[in-house]
């Protein structure tokens, strides 16, 4: 069985994260990590080929720039067998759209049975990655994977959803994106890391996928942020302090608000 | 801007030391520092993925890792709060026996090492009798008709004795000799501690800070003639050998220390208001963190450089000494400037700091006394009168 995993490289969550003023886009200059969602992804593969499938090979995939090597690193001593990476400059900018298109165009490529993704990217947030891909390559598509078992040329997938889970079959090819509830991701051990430059890697640019680059990067980007702006402000803080009233006060507030009866 | 090459491995190091600390935070040393218990459970995971294997050459099963590697892991560990003093004799020990064990020592032990099945993180050096002063141990093998060594003698400050399978023991196998250098007459042994059944008797030495460290009586110990290291009588040259890696190793150690006590200090005088303004505001709060910044940072520079010279195999005794010297100092700085800018709170157990603050107080005295590496600057490079 031959599976993808789309990676992205984002930045460390745990930072304090800026935006260029000028183009609107999130400043990327600083540290740099696997995006921690995609780690689930990367472990949901790992244990098919630990256990049902163990002819298993592990593509990692990601769009991004030419210094995102680290993070395909990490992927790669997380489990992967060898990386396909789409650095081109003419990516940059890329909306959701672009960066759907050079992904599905890159995986087309690869022929795979089954396409994992994370449930979202840390740092953009979008959690629709994997429609979109899905969509561009015409596979059938089940997002918030919380399990994941093999059938005869299908997967069977059990969804968390609000009220408790729906379980789904597909046919492969198709794509799946992980909840983070599926799986605790392993960190890898020492001679994984230092083991994952030795993999194959394989660096493509957009004219090696035949992407006409002005449908992709900032030139065929089909949106725009227009505006960035914090999020509002709390209202104010109540300090309760104890002098022996607190609890009393506590639940007051609690009743008032309607959160406890 | 794009990483170099070095950089990349060092934040893959990183990344990966500090993924698994995180699996360690403070309240897991506190409650081992309350009962003076050894961190088995961090340390068997460091072994496990091969962290404290890192310098053994991967024909053996380790990593294969350079000095400056190794470095950073240990780095890594105190810069996330947890405790690289614990382990790290895991990892640099086994150098006497990588560098002058012979090929059957070699194939016998280091993968065990490697993979952590056998743990040699005992270091049977020091004597109540001779600290600084190594040539004056008095602990004695003494060679038998048929080869073997029967040992008799009392070690000091012996960390981790009890979490060991194996100890590197420095003892005398022959009073000084005419015509021989002065250093000449002690030999490193491997001695198997689940074989020395009753011939070693160990007791722990409760310290200021968690360290697992021991006395141990040696009555009788009998080792086959396999258990010296390299050849008889040049001991003391073996253990030098590993000093200089020991030192850097140390230095890392430090300047991981010091970026935890500046990175907790700063933060917590950006957040901490009295007087209704941010105590970093006040210089007395804000320049001895700074200070203490600079200083670990110009040691970190020193401890490459020292890791430098030592993987082009060039002599790296006076750098390695200047890492670990400025390195201790720095982090203690670092650790004083961070208690006093944490006020009372620095004092409480649940902050780590008390308890970083006593652990990194030992890197000035051990494994050497700063005092010592003055000295051998002093002699050595500024080649002023001895005093030693
Ligand atoms: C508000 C906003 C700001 C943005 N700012 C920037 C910016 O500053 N710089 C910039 O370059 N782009 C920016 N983008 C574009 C954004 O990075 C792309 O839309 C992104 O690659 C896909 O969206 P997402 O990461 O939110 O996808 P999600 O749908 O949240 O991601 C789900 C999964 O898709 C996969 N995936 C996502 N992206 C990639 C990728 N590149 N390669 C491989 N797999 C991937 C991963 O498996 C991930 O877990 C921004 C988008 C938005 C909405
Ligand atoms: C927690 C802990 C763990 C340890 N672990 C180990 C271990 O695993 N294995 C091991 O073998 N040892 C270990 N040691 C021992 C350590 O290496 C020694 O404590 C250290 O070398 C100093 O020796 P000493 O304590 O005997 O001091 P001494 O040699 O008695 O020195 C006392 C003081 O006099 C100073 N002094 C002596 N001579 C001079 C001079 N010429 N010039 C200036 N000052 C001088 C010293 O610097 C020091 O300040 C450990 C020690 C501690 C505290």
């Amino acid at each position: 069985m031959r599976i993808a995993i789309c990676v992205k490289e984002v930045p460390d969550p745990t930072a304090e994260k800026r935006i260029d003023e000028g183009t609107k886009r999130l400043v990327r200059s600083g540290e740099n990590t696997l995006n921690p969602y995609d780690r689930h992804a990367i472990e949901a593969a790992v244990r098919i080929k630990e256990g049902p499938a163990p002819d298993t090979e592990i593509t990692i995939v990601t769009v991004g720039p030419a210094t995102a090597t680290r993070s395909v690193d990490r992927a790669l001593a997380q489990g992967g067998d060898q990386s396909v990476h789409v650095a081109d400059d003419a990516a940059a900018g890329s909306d959701l759209l672009g960066t759907a298109r050079i992904l599905a165009a890159a995986l087309k490529r690869g022929g795979y049975d089954l396409i994992l993704l994370g449930q979202q990217a840390a740092d953009s947030e979008s959690y629709v990655m994997a429609g979109l891909v899905a969509e561009l390559l015409e596979l059938p598509c089940v997002t918030q994977a919380a399990s994941i078992e093999l059938g005869d040329g299908s997967v069977t997938v059990k969804r968390q959803v609000e009220s408790g889970y729906d379980t789904v079959k597909a046919t492969t090819p198709c794509v799946v994106s992980v909840s983070d509830a599926i799986n605790d991701p392993r960190y890898p051990p020492l001679p994984a890391i230092m083991g994952a430059k030795r993999k194959p890697h394989e660096v493509l640019t957009l004219a090696d996928l035949g992407i006409d680059a002005s449908t992709v990067g900032a030139a065929g980007a089909a949106t725009s942020v227009a505006a960035l702006s914090k999020p509002e402000g709390r209202g104010d803080t109540i300090v309760i302090e104890d002098d022996g009233s607190a609890a009393a006060q506590i639940l007051a507030f609690l009743v008032e608000k309607k959160v406890v009866a | 801007m794009a990483m170099t090459e070095t950089q990349e491995r060092e934040s893959m190091i990183r990344e990966g030391v500090a993924e698994l600390c995180k699996q360690f935070p403070g309240e897991y040393w506190r409650e081992l520092d309350r009962e003076q218990a050894y961190p088995t459970e961090f340390v068997r995971r460091l072994s496990e993925d091969g962290w404290l294997g890192a310098l053994i050459p991967e024909q053996y099963g380790g990593g294969g890792l350079s000095e400056s590697d190794a470095a950073i892991i240990l780095e890594e560990i105190n810069h996330q709060g947890c405790n690289a003093g614990a382990c790290h004799a895991q990892m640099y020990i086994m150098g006497t026996v990588l560098r002058h064990g012979s090929d059957e020592q070699k194939q016998q032990y280091l993968p065990g090492i490697a993979s952590g099945d056998i743990r040699l993180q005992a270091f049977g050096v020091t004597e109540p009798d001779a600290g600084s002063n190594t040539l004056a141990i008095r602990t004695r093998a003494v060679q038998q008709d048929d080869g073997s060594w029967v040992v008799d003698g009392q070690k000091i400050w012996t960390s981790r004795f009890f979490h060991s399978d194996m100890m590197l023991l420095l003892a005398r196998t022959s009073e000084p000799v005419e015509g021989k250098p002065k250093w000449w007459g002690l030999s490193t042994f491997l001695v198997d501690l689940r074989e020395a059944d009753g011939a070693i008797e160990a007791k722990e030495i409760r310290t200021m800070m968690n360290h697992a460290t021991c006395e141990v009586f040696i009555k009788n110990l009998k080792l086959p003639a396999e258990a010296l290291v390299g050849e008889e009588g040049m001991g003391f040259r073996y253990i030098l050998d590993g000093m200089n890696a020991e030192r850097i190793l140390i230095a890392a150690e430090c300047v991981g220390d010091g970026r935890w006590f500046i990175e907790k200090g700063a933060a917590y005088a950006s957040e901490r208001e009295v007087f209704g303004k941010k105590i970093g505001s006040n210089q007395g709060v804000q320049f001895p963190l700074a200070r203490a910044h600079a200083a670990v940072e110009a040691a970190d520079l020193m401890r490459r450089r020292a890791s430098e010279l030592f993987e082009a195999g060039e002599p790296c005794g006076a750098e390695g000494n200047m890492a670990k010297l400025l390195a201790s100092e720095a982090s203690w700085q670092a650790a004083n400037a961070c208690l006093d800018a944490h006020g009372g709170f620095g004092f409480a157990e649940e902050y780590d700091i008390e308890r970083k603050f006593r652990e990194t107080r030992l890197y000035m005295t051990a494994p050497i006394n700063n005092n010592l590496v003055l000295a051998f600057l002093g002699q050595h490079v500024l080649k002023m009168p001895r005093s030693y």
